[in-house]
């Protein structure tokens, strides 16, 4: 059976940040997108990660478009009408033992080299006149001072509403099956045998993102990871700044509600194709554990919720972003190794560009998805381990 | 990929063939069944004693005249009896938080549960998991519902039954459902003056449910219903079909108001009361992934079982009011059944047997819901107090009211989870116990659709809070065993390994 087609400017598969921000761009440009999300806008890594807007700790090859974003994160109302619940304290990457020092010296002999300033040493004085109730044992850390947190649904929201009013469209609930390119027009085709055409296709399926890639001809080996997440009961207010482990996965900070974020890359068990998660119980009483130890009063902090969104992953640890090397006029924006959210402004800007112009000022070469049908292309991170 | 099923110690947790959760009719029947078949039965309560809701405090209460609290109320202790008798081991005051069935052993497709005592968090791995845990009060949010002074009927039956505390002062009852009757005939058993009763079920409700009056009339209801009804009206001034039900007051309640045939009315008040039924429990078998259906007769959810009370998931079952509101009488019946279901399925009985066994409690069981649905219809909750407007709070936890979730869906927010990654409703302890039906409401009527078709919160974990010390006291992995934990003596936090169950 033949089913009507939609038309639009460019189809982009995938509801998240990075969908929503290329709408967004597409859409400031005059353009008409169509945004397909097979559940909803913000189901998953865009919706309820830890809402970092990091830079601090990024991998060098990223730095450039992080620090790009990071303006951007700042005039953030200026691009979408909404604060995204945006609040400035800085990101703090601290010390707790001499290889955590000897790591975070080296982290920041590399951005001196790199000609970057945005990461500064700060001393165990200062690191505990900023946190508080952290252990008097902490040794120092390293501060992105221009860092910040927002809230994360809330964002996909607000990139998802400024680019409907500029003439983008979303489609919720449809899952994208097929694609081809036929007679110069792009079609993706749906599970409801929906059929949607524009001459420009975007792959921004996040965690689904190598099953789009792979019918392109070009598979990549994305793993689909779930890192876990809880919130406490809202607390008196005891620290400003997001609070990064070194040697350990730790992400940790308090909104302004008063509730207690804590993250870091633990994983839940994850089924990709039934979309749904399940916290691994022994995994967070670890997490709990580091917490406790690096903020004693937070024996007693009552937790009041847990959970997980799915995420993809890169080997290198690097996202990929960048026209299709295998099809005409398709573009990918996927991978961001569960820091992606604080790229979002920018990613979208950087496709727009390359939709509109072919090609983008930012330096996207790291991230071409070319690197994993030529393997001596891939580029190697630098030795942190990022949560 | 991480993948399922992955195997590890769990040297330090405790194991059961069954594990129970909840010690209500259902909870105590099926695990006294269970034991007497031969199960290693484990009976998990969050109260310190046996008795669920329905017999709560049944051997501690201090309302030691058998007549307040009434004969279906004591007929708790035969349970109790049974159980105490039988060889399942009893966990008080233990309040599960999860319940998981991915990162147990992979070889029989345990379960795995995560619960507290104490403070102390624990795990038991069961190969057969029985929830019964019962039934919740429908939220009734009207305006003013959050004031001091302000609560339901099911609170106020705790206060009774565990502490013998009931009302000072003048005392308004309102809403619907037998639960309302059956408090206001116990405070007049107990000598309580009730100022009002507010009936707010519509005059057309009686005639919707004369087509089940038949089934109504020979059920043991009818007579015990009656006597009860006739009883309270003798002595309660009651105003039927009430509207614009609210509740007064600055800092707590000083008044009720209400609208009779058009006209407002106020009572000076202390004390109200609400009830507009009870709907499933289903926190727990939500968290787990366990398909739910919605009953457009009771208008809540409850989980997909069959005649064995197996839910969706393999290896979990349901008994009792959280499987479907059928009374205490039910769920004892259904518990057993259940009961049965489990031995079938672990192997302690064919086949032949079970459905054998299971005549005698389905017959039971058959009677005991006899007639509920003639007042399943008639006690109806009116519309209007399921799906408010206005700044009428809906969630209790984060202070969201009726009009932010109506104004979040015409934003583009369609289901549940939308709303509470936008509004926070349902992010708070409760879970959205207090508000998930009503933000569910809200949204079908925002967008002239089912209910069923706008769906649930999807639950997170915990089911019930924990602190971060506990969760910090399950055993630990590998991994973090070779963590070095360097901290001055004086800093030293003990964490505690868990004990066996």
């Amino acid at each position: 059976m033949t089913r009507a087609i939609v038309n639009a400017d460019v189809l982009i598969i995938g509801g998240g940040l990075h969908g929503g921000s290329v709408a967004l761009h597409l859409a400031h440009a005059g353009l008409k997108p169509l945004v397909i999300e097979k559940n909803y806008a913000g189901r998953h890594a865009s919706g309820v990660n830890a809402g970092g807007v990091r830079t601090l700790s990024r991998p060098p090859q990223e730095i450039p478009l992080a620090l790009a974003s990071l303006e951007m994160w700042h005039h953030i109302g200026d691009l979408v009408d909404d604060d995204c619940g945006f609040e400035q304290y800085g990101q703090l990457r601290v010390a707790e033992n001499e290889t955590d020092i000897e790591v975070l010296h080296r982290r920041l002999a590399l951005m001196r080299e790199l000609g970057y300033s945005h990461e500064e040493w700060v001393d165990a004085g200062e690191v505990r006149a900023m946190l508080p109730g952290i252990v008097p044992t902490v040794q120092g850390g390293l501060i992105a001072r221009r860092d910040a947190a927002a809230d994360p649904y809330r964002t996909t929201m607000a990139f998802r509403r400024k680019a409907e009013s500029l003439g983008a469209r979303y489609i919720e609930g449809v899952q994208i099956v097929r694609t081809e390119h036929v007679a110069g027009c792009w079609r993706a085709i749906a599970n409801s045998g929906a059929v949607y055409s524009a001459p420009v296709i975007v792959n921004c399926a996040g965690a689904w993102a190598d099953r789009i890639a792979a019918t392109w001809d070009e598979p990549v080996p994305l793993e689909a990871v779930a890192p876990m997440m809880l919130v406490t009961m809202p607390m008196r207010r005891f620290i400003d700044p997001v609070v990064l482990g070194t040697s350990r996965p730790l992400s940790f900070k308090q909104r302004a509600n008063g509730t207690v974020l804590i993250g870091g890359g633990r994983r839940a068990w994850l089924d990709r194709d039934a979309d749904s998660t399940e916290l691994d119980f022994s995994e967070l009483a670890d997490g709990a554990r580091m917490v406790c130890e690096l903020f004693p009063h937070m024996l007693g902090a009552t937790i009041n919720r847990g959970w997980a969104g799915i995420e993809g992953n890169m080997p290198d640890g690097l996202p990929v972003i960048g026209a299709s090397r295998r099809r005409p006029h398709a573009y990918h924006a996927f991978g961001f190794c569960t820091h992606g959210f604080e790229l979002g402004p920018i990613v979208g800007r950087v496709l727009a560009d390359l939709v509109i112009r072919g090609h983008t000022t930012q330096p996207i070469a790291p991230f071409d998805i070319g690197r994993f049908s030529n393997p001596q292309a891939v580029t190697s991170t630098s030795g942190i381990k990022h949560p | 990929m991480k993948e399922k099923f992955q195997p590890r110690d769990l040297s330090s947790t405790g194991t059961a063939a069954l594990a129970v959760v909840g010690a209500g009719p259902a909870g105590l029947a099926a695990a006294t069944l269970a034991a007497q078949l031969g199960l290693d039965t484990v009976l998990l309560d969050e109260q310190s004693d046996v008795g669920g809701q329905i017999y709560r405090a049944i051997t501690a209460t201090p309302v030691r005249d058998r007549k307040v609290l009434g004969d279906d109320y004591w007929h708790g202790e035969s349970l109790v009896g049974a159980f105490r008798r039988s060889a399942a081991r009893h966990v008080p005051g233990a309040t599960v938080w999860a319940i998981s069935r991915n990162t147990t052993r992979q070889s029989r497709g345990d379960h795995e549960i995560a619960y507290s005592v104490g403070g102390q968090a624990k795990l038991l791995t069961a190969r057969h998991v029985l929830l019964a845990t019962g039934a919740q009060e429908r939220p009734f949010p009207i305006p003013g519902w959050t004031l001091p002074g302000v609560i339901t009927a099911g609170a106020a039956q705790i206060l009774l039954k565990s502490a013998g505390v009931v009302p000072e002062g003048p005392a308004v009852l309102a809403g619907t459902g037998p639960l309302l009757y059956l408090l206001a005939w116990q405070y007049l058993n107990a000598g309580v003056r009730i100022d009002a009763l507010l009936e707010t079920a519509p005059p057309r409700a009686l005639l919707r449910a004369l087509p089940y009056a038949l089934d109504f009339v020979r059920s043991p209801y009818f007579g015990k219903g009656l006597k009860l009804l006739r009883t309270v009206r003798a002595a309660v001034p009651v105003i039927k079909a009430v509207e614009g039900l609210q509740a007064q007051g600055h800092d707590k309640l000083e008044r009720v108001s209400y609208s009779f045939r058009g006209r407002t009315h106020t009572i000076a008040a202390q004390q109200l009361i609400l009830h507009q039924g009870v709907v499933p429990n289903v926190n727990l078998a939500r968290a787990i992934g366990a398909q739910h259906i919605w009953n457009s007769t009771l208008d809540c959810w409850q989980p997909q079982v069959d005649s064995w009370g197996n839910t969706t998931v393999a290896g979990i079952g349901m008994a009792g009011d959280g499987a479907g509101i059928a009374g205490a009488l039910a769920a004892e019946h259904r518990g057993r059944l259940a009961a049965l279901g489990a031995a079938h399925a672990l192997g302690y009985m064919d086949t032949a047997r079970r459905d054998r066994e299971a005549t005698v409690h389905r017959r039971l069981l058959a009677k005991a819901t006899l007639g509920r649905a003639f007042f399943d219809v008639l006690c109806k909750a009116p519309i209007e107090y399921r799906r408010p407007a206005g700044n009428t709070i809906i969630c209790r936890c984060e202070e969201v009211t009726a009009v932010q979730v109506r104004d979040t869906v015409k934003l583009g927010c369609s289901g549940p989870n939308q709303v509470k990654s936008f509004l926070r409703c349902g992010m708070g302890p409760c879970q959205g116990r207090f508000c998930g039906l009503t933000v569910a409401e809200i949204i079908a009527d925002e967008l002239r659709i089912p209910v069923e078709d706008v769906g649930y919160y999807r639950l997170r974990f915990p089911v019930k809070p924990l602190t971060l010390g506990e969760l910090a006291s399950l055993p630990q992995t590998a991994a973090s065993h070779e963590a070095v934990i360097r901290l001055p003596a004086d800093q030293e936090i003990r964490l505690a390994q868990p004990e066996m169950p």
